[in-house]
């Protein structure tokens, strides 16, 4: 009886204290944005009163933040766009990140933990560092770009300007994200049996078959864990747009950030920040259930 | 090894991918030129700039505190979400717990920067309001790591140490504690090194005049670029080496695969 009340008191003390700070820290804040999306913003920025103070003003509850956003193309359009950036990222992070996952699998046991370690190692640099390195390389003085451009004024040709631009925001996006698509597809791979292989090899398969029929439709999981981990982030990204594109490649993150800091118009950037909540829970279910289907096919 | 010619090749150029942008910032920061444009000769002299710039260091002193206190906070709040989830299976913390790691950054951030303004006021953003902000999606990063230690266990020793009549205090500290120790200081590692390069978070919950390093990197390399900015990324980013090392060797299993 006295244990049964021991472990009751032991149980609270120990899930309380860090239930009670991230319901005040995580939860509360989730919800006050939930009700700020419904409400009008204040006079000098932030939110409207509730009650209204004097006749005429705007307080209470509106949906008139949902209504500009679904009755505006433009808005609608930047999360299409991101949805693109988030979508192209996520291929040329897996195409890049599939052969060296492959590699790292079939290597010696004793090499992968090293290998495995060459591509964590760049997380040790700062995101904005990791974003910098790119603004110095396609830079126009860049080392890189400097001689392409010579040859091009030679054949009478416009320089090649590479850096606020799509292709440059593209570039960052996978260069941050790339190691988020490498550990889970090696973390798949490595628990392929060979053997499969062996098997379809005797029974004719070519190489191009065996991957294509065997270890690709078996690495599917790992393909769409490592998608939502790369996709997610890239969606509500605002930084690498900022430095590295130019203003016609603003993402989602970037008017959520404009409507907070900048016209401080807060139940505006609420109403975002809950469409990119939901947005990410589309994506989150849609991966976790192709993530299934994978798994229930293999 | 047939076959695996285009294996290496693509491999490689997914290494140099990852590795050549760092090189050049590092080189950079080493470089006799403002401009990083070409290899003009070696001088120190952006260290010493960075170390006579007085706004540089004072976000190094900010970015140190945040990132010692978080680290701190969380990793005792971490440990215990990370016992209570592995104990109690609970239904809502683990909820709680993993969602402010797996959501977009810009979303706990603004959703806090509301928070803060409509509950304690405008001016109370400040040092207090980062340090709660990065305790809260540091305590995630902590309890997943915990919890895969303690998932590896043997429980029976537990129930040892209870039945020789040890109350649960003695149990956690002579216990378990030891046995998850491990975990609990990569866990701290890695929240010191969550927090030390924190820039999305930080940017919207700060105040007035309070800097750290990565904010500080943001507002040069949208002003003004010079291979100062190189120097401390370098020193940035030989001090998150030496953590992530540490931590490593610590947990091994812990840094693998968790993203």
């Amino acid at each position: 009886m006295i244990r049964l009340r021991a472990e009751s008191i032991t149980r609270s003390l120990v899930t309380g204290p860090p239930f009670l700070f991230l319901f005040v820290f995580f939860a509360l804040p989730s919800l006050i944005m939930v009700v700020a999306s419904f409400r009008y913003p204040g006079e000098f920025g932030g939110l409207a009163p509730l009650a209204a103070t004097r006749p005429g003003e705007d307080a209470g509850l509106t949906a008139e933040n949902y209504g500009v956003f679904f009755g505006d193309w433009v808005y609608f359009q930047i999360l299409i766009k991101s949805f693109g950036v988030a979508l192209l990222t996520t291929l040329v992070c897996l195409v890049m990140a599939y052969p060296l996952a492959l590699l790292i699998a079939r290597s010696p046991k004793r090499h992968r933990d090293f290998m495995i370690l060459l591509v964590v190692l760049p997380f040790a640099s700062n995101f904005l560092v990791r974003v910098y390195a790119w603004m110095i390389i396609l830079g126009d003085q860049s080392i890189f770009l400097r001689p392409v451009n010579t040859v091009l004024a030679y054949l009478g040709v416009e320089p090649l300007s590479l850096l606020f631009s799509g292709f440059a925001v593209i570039v960052g996006m996978v260069y941050v994200h790339l190691p988020f698509m490498i550990l889970p597809l090696y973390t798949n791979l490595e628990k392929h049996d060979p053997v499969l292989l062996d098997a379809a090899q005797d029974l004719g398969a070519n190489a191009w078959s065996r991957f294509w029929r065997v270890t690709f439709p078996l690495s599917l999981p790992g393909v769409f864990s490592g998608a939502a981990l790369v996709f997610i982030p890239v969606l509500g990204m605002f930084a690498i747009p900022e430095i590295l594109g130019g203003k016609d490649d603003w993402m989602v993150g970037n008017m959520i950030k404009e409507a907070f800091l900048g016209t401080r118009d807060w139940p505006f950037g609420s109403m975002l920040s809950i469409m990119l909540t939901l947005a990410v829970l589309a994506v989150a279910a849609a991966a976790a259930w192709l993530a299934r289907q994978g798994t229930a096919r293999a | 090894m047939r076959r695996t010619w285009w294996l290496w090749g693509a491999s490689l150029a997914t290494y140099a991918f990852l590795y050549v942008p760092l090189t050049i910032v590092v080189l950079f920061s080493f470089n006799d030129s403002k401009l990083n444009a070409e290899w003009v000769g070696f001088t120190g002299n952006w260290y010493r700039t960075l170390f006579g710039d007085e706004a540089m260091l004072g976000a190094a002193r900010n970015s140190l505190f945040i990132a010692v206190t978080a680290s701190v906070a969380a990793t005792v709040l971490g440990t215990m979400a990370g016992i209570a989830m592995h104990r109690y299976r609970p239904r809502l913390l683990p909820f709680m717990v993993l969602t402010p790691v797996a959501m977009p950054e810009i979303l706990l951030g603004v959703s806090l920067l509301v928070f803060f303004i409509s509950v304690f006021g405008e001016q109370s953003l400040s040092l207090g309001t980062v340090i709660v902000a990065h305790v809260t999606f540091c305590i995630g990063f902590v309890a997943i790591i915990v919890r895969a230690r303690l998932a590896g266990m043997d429980e029976s020793i537990f129930e040892a140490a209870r039945d020789l009549g040890a109350t649960p205090w003695q149990t956690f500290r002579l216990v378990t504690l030891p046995l998850i120790m491990p975990g609990v200081i990569a866990g701290a590692l890695m929240s010191f090194t969550l927090s030390i390069d924190d820039f999305v978070i930080t940017f919207f919950t700060t105040g007035a005049g309070v800097s750290t390093l990565p904010l500080q990197i943001y507002t040069m390399i949208k002003v003004a670029v010079t291979p100062e900015v190189n120097a401390v990324s370098t020193l940035l980013m030989a001090l998150t080496l030496t953590m992530i090392v540490i931590a490593s060797r610590l947990a091994p299993d812990a840094l693998r695969g968790q993203g």
